[in-house]
């Protein structure tokens, strides 16, 4: 099993300025019943997007036809909570690719990653200014380009580089996985565990 | 030689492999797993043509989607039941040891890990369940991971991680009289915020910290991921050893006093440097509860909800977001708010020492009558233990009955939902929106506050009784 390549991508954005948006939003537990990774977009932000008789609720932004586009942009404190991997998986099942935010979650942030998506970690400063683009012109194109590490907010004409550690950012390159890069270091461990 | 940390001293004896410009390659003792964060890794490994590579540290339990009651029926909901199902199956697979319903040491991961003496100090532990984090108090590495992580573990016994920063946390002096462990967590949280401490990993010190038993430490490191921590630990002292020796799966005999000496070496030397560093004074914790949607916004019992008056930008959306959905008012007193529902349970205080407070408690009172008490214990040892030493009748007396283990209330996965728009004062560790069921209202607070609110059905101060 590999992930998707991640190399450059420009897109509308999808912004949702509130903070600690824990995972709880992202997917409630009672749809993490699955025993297979798939469906879980549909459920993505449930309790937010449809209202209480199953229909949507139109003040989501993910039912605003305003709004669309493979990045997801978050207020701080993105993913904080359970460790469900769910929540990264109906976010790329939903069809996201990258999600910005200006703090993420620790365990949330490896679980992005370890699912093809990019995390991209702005100061609050650029995270204001995307939600103002946005907001004065849902059209607005951004490109996050993960070979400089840069994301562009092309209409303001701003462009920050954000961090990923080297091995991760190949991984994405490339669609490497761990598990194949852990399975290739058995002498290793064996070696490890006798020592 | 260098200085170190506890946790440097347990991270560096257990990389196997450091990657250049990347993740360290961390060697894993012990393995949780449950029914909800398992079945994908184990459909990934199957997809592979694997096997778990060291099932021997694997230990299974079924915990999230059970029900609490009537235990030894099948599981009503569909979905929650092939789920344990998938768990059962996947176990037998791969030669796990799982304990089941049906099991004597069935329970909460996070409760039987510890109380089987699974649990030791100078251990790696992970579990797909950020409450793994409880495991710290043993003064091991213990975090929550995704399942693409669980998968890894499962091919390997070792994740890629970096590692994280180095974070402690001091607490001094004496606790105040009804003052737990659980209010030290949600005054901290309260103190340095619901992401406070991500990308550190914590260590707490201190003479409150040292005074507690092993069931409170469990809850304070069980809290340490509400601050966005990695986990919490605790260096292990004579508490620990005396809670680990003789359990079911310590070590016995030369064995142990082998590990002893290992043990008595896990401390933080005395000039090793933290990447941060908060100190706090016992004497000014009080009973806590929570009045919004996240762990973070918490204030001691006498107090009032902020006004918010500080606050601008989507700081204040977030604040008002928050309190409308709870339904309070800023700058009210939250004693004497209506409580509908309350909850004793959960991977933070579903053990005997929390059944033991809130029975102390509500001795010779009565449960009031617009309240809905769940009692669940961690278990099915703590309920053994809850009948052995008569708390039960003590329980039966006041008008409370107790449930089978399992994680309940904490998570709305199972079939104790609390009501939309119900408040619930609750001893588990999450006050998200939707957490205990959709539009429920939960109030995070300790044992003693969840009975104060239980006997009176408002939220009340357990030191004015």
């Amino acid at each position: 099993m590999s992930i998707e390549k991640f190399q450059k991508l420009v897109s509308t954005v999808v912004p949702l300025p509130i903070e600690n948006v824990d995972t709880d939003q992202i997917i409630p537990a009672r749809f993490l019943k699955a025993v297979e990774r798939k469906g879980f977009g549909d459920n993505l932000f449930r309790d937010w997007r449809y209202k209480k008789d199953g229909t949507p609720n139109p003040d989501f932004v993910l039912n605003n036809p305003r709004f669309s586009g493979q990045i997801l942009v978050g207020g701080k404190n993105f993913g904080s909570g359970s460790s469900r991997e769910h929540a990264a998986w109906a976010i790329y099942d939903a069809g996201f690719r990258v999600v910005v935010s200006s703090f993420f979650a620790d365990i949330f942030k490896s679980n992005v990653l370890n699912c093809g998506l990019l995390p991209v970690q702005v100061s609050d400063e650029f995270l204001t200014g995307i939600f103002e683009t946005v907001e004065a012109d849902p059209s607005a194109q951004f490109e996050v380009d993960l070979t400089s590490q840069t994301i562009t907010n092309i209409k303001a004409g701003a462009s920050v580089k954000f961090d990923i550690n080297s091995y991760k950012k190949e991984c994405l390159l490339n669609g490497y996985d761990d598990i194949d890069f852990l399975i290739s270091l058995n002498e290793e461990i064996v070696a490890f565990e006798k020592a | 030689m260098e200085p170190k940390t506890l946790f440097d001293k347990i991270w560096d004896a257990h990389v196997v492999k450091q990657v250049k410009d990347g993740p360290d390659v961390l060697y894993i003792d012990r393995h949780f797993i449950h029914e909800v964060t398992s079945p994908v890794a184990f459909l990934g490994l199957k997809n592979r043509g694997m096997k778990v590579f060291r099932p021997q540290n694997t230990i299974a339990t079924p915990d999230h989607n059970v029900p609490t009651l009537q235990q030894h029926l099948p599981i009503k909901e569909e979905l929650s039941r092939v789920q344990v199902e998938a768990l059962k199956q996947n176990c037998a697979a791969n030669n796990i040891q799982m304990y089941g319903l049906d099991h004597k040491y069935h329970g909460i991961v996070h409760i039987i890990g510890p109380e089987l003496g699974v649990t030791q100090p100078g251990m790696t532990i992970v579990c797909g369940d950020s409450h793994t984090s409880t495991h710290g108090a043993f003064g091991s590495i213990a975090f929550g991971i995704g399942t693409s992580e669980v998968e890894m573990v499962f091919a390997s016994q070792c994740i890629l991680q970096p590692k994280p920063k180095k974070m402690r946390i001091s607490v001094d002096g004496v606790l105040g009289k009804d003052v737990t462990a659980k209010d030290i967590a949600l005054y901290v949280i309260a103190q340095i915020s619901a992401s406070g401490g991500t990308g550190y990993f914590v260590e707490f010190a201190g003479s409150a910290i040292r005074s507690l038993s092993m069931e409170g430490r469990m809850t304070l490191c069980n809290m340490s991921i509400e601050c966005g921590a990695r986990g919490g630990m605790i260096a292990p002292d004579e508490t620990t050893f005396a809670y680990v020796k003789g359990r079911e799966f310590a070590p016995k005999g030369e064995e142990w006093d082998q590990k002893l000496v290992l043990w008595k070496l896990l401390k933080s030397d005395d000039d090793a440097a933290f990447d941060a560093e908060f100190h706090f004074d016992a004497a000014n914790i009080e009973p806590m509860i929570t009045y919004g949607t996240n762990p973070g916004m918490g204030i001691g019992v006498s107090g009032s909800i902020p006004t918010g008056k500080d606050l601008t930008g989507s700081d204040l959306i977030t604040f008002k977001k928050s309190l409308e959905y709870m339904g309070l008012n800023p700058g009210d007193k939250i004693k004497g708010k209506k409580v509908d529902y309350v909850f004793i349970g959960s991977c933070t205080n579903g053990r005997i020492e929390d059944f033991r407070l809130f029975a102390e408690f509500v001795k010779g009172k009565q449960k009031a009558e617009s309240v809905t008490a769940w009692i669940v214990p961690g278990s099915k040892l703590v309920e053994q233990q809850i009948r052995e030493e008569g708390i039960v009748e003590i329980l039966e007396a006041a008008g409370f009955a107790l449930r089978q283990p399992g994680c309940s209330a904490c998570l709305a996965m199972n079939e104790d939902k609390i009501p939309e728009g119900k408040y619930a004062v609750s001893t588990s560790n999450r006050n998200f929106e939707g957490r205990q069921g959709p539009g429920a209202r939960t109030m995070l607070a300790s044992p003693l506050m969840v009975a104060a609110a239980a006997v009176t059905g408002v939220v009340s101060d357990p030191r004015d009784f």
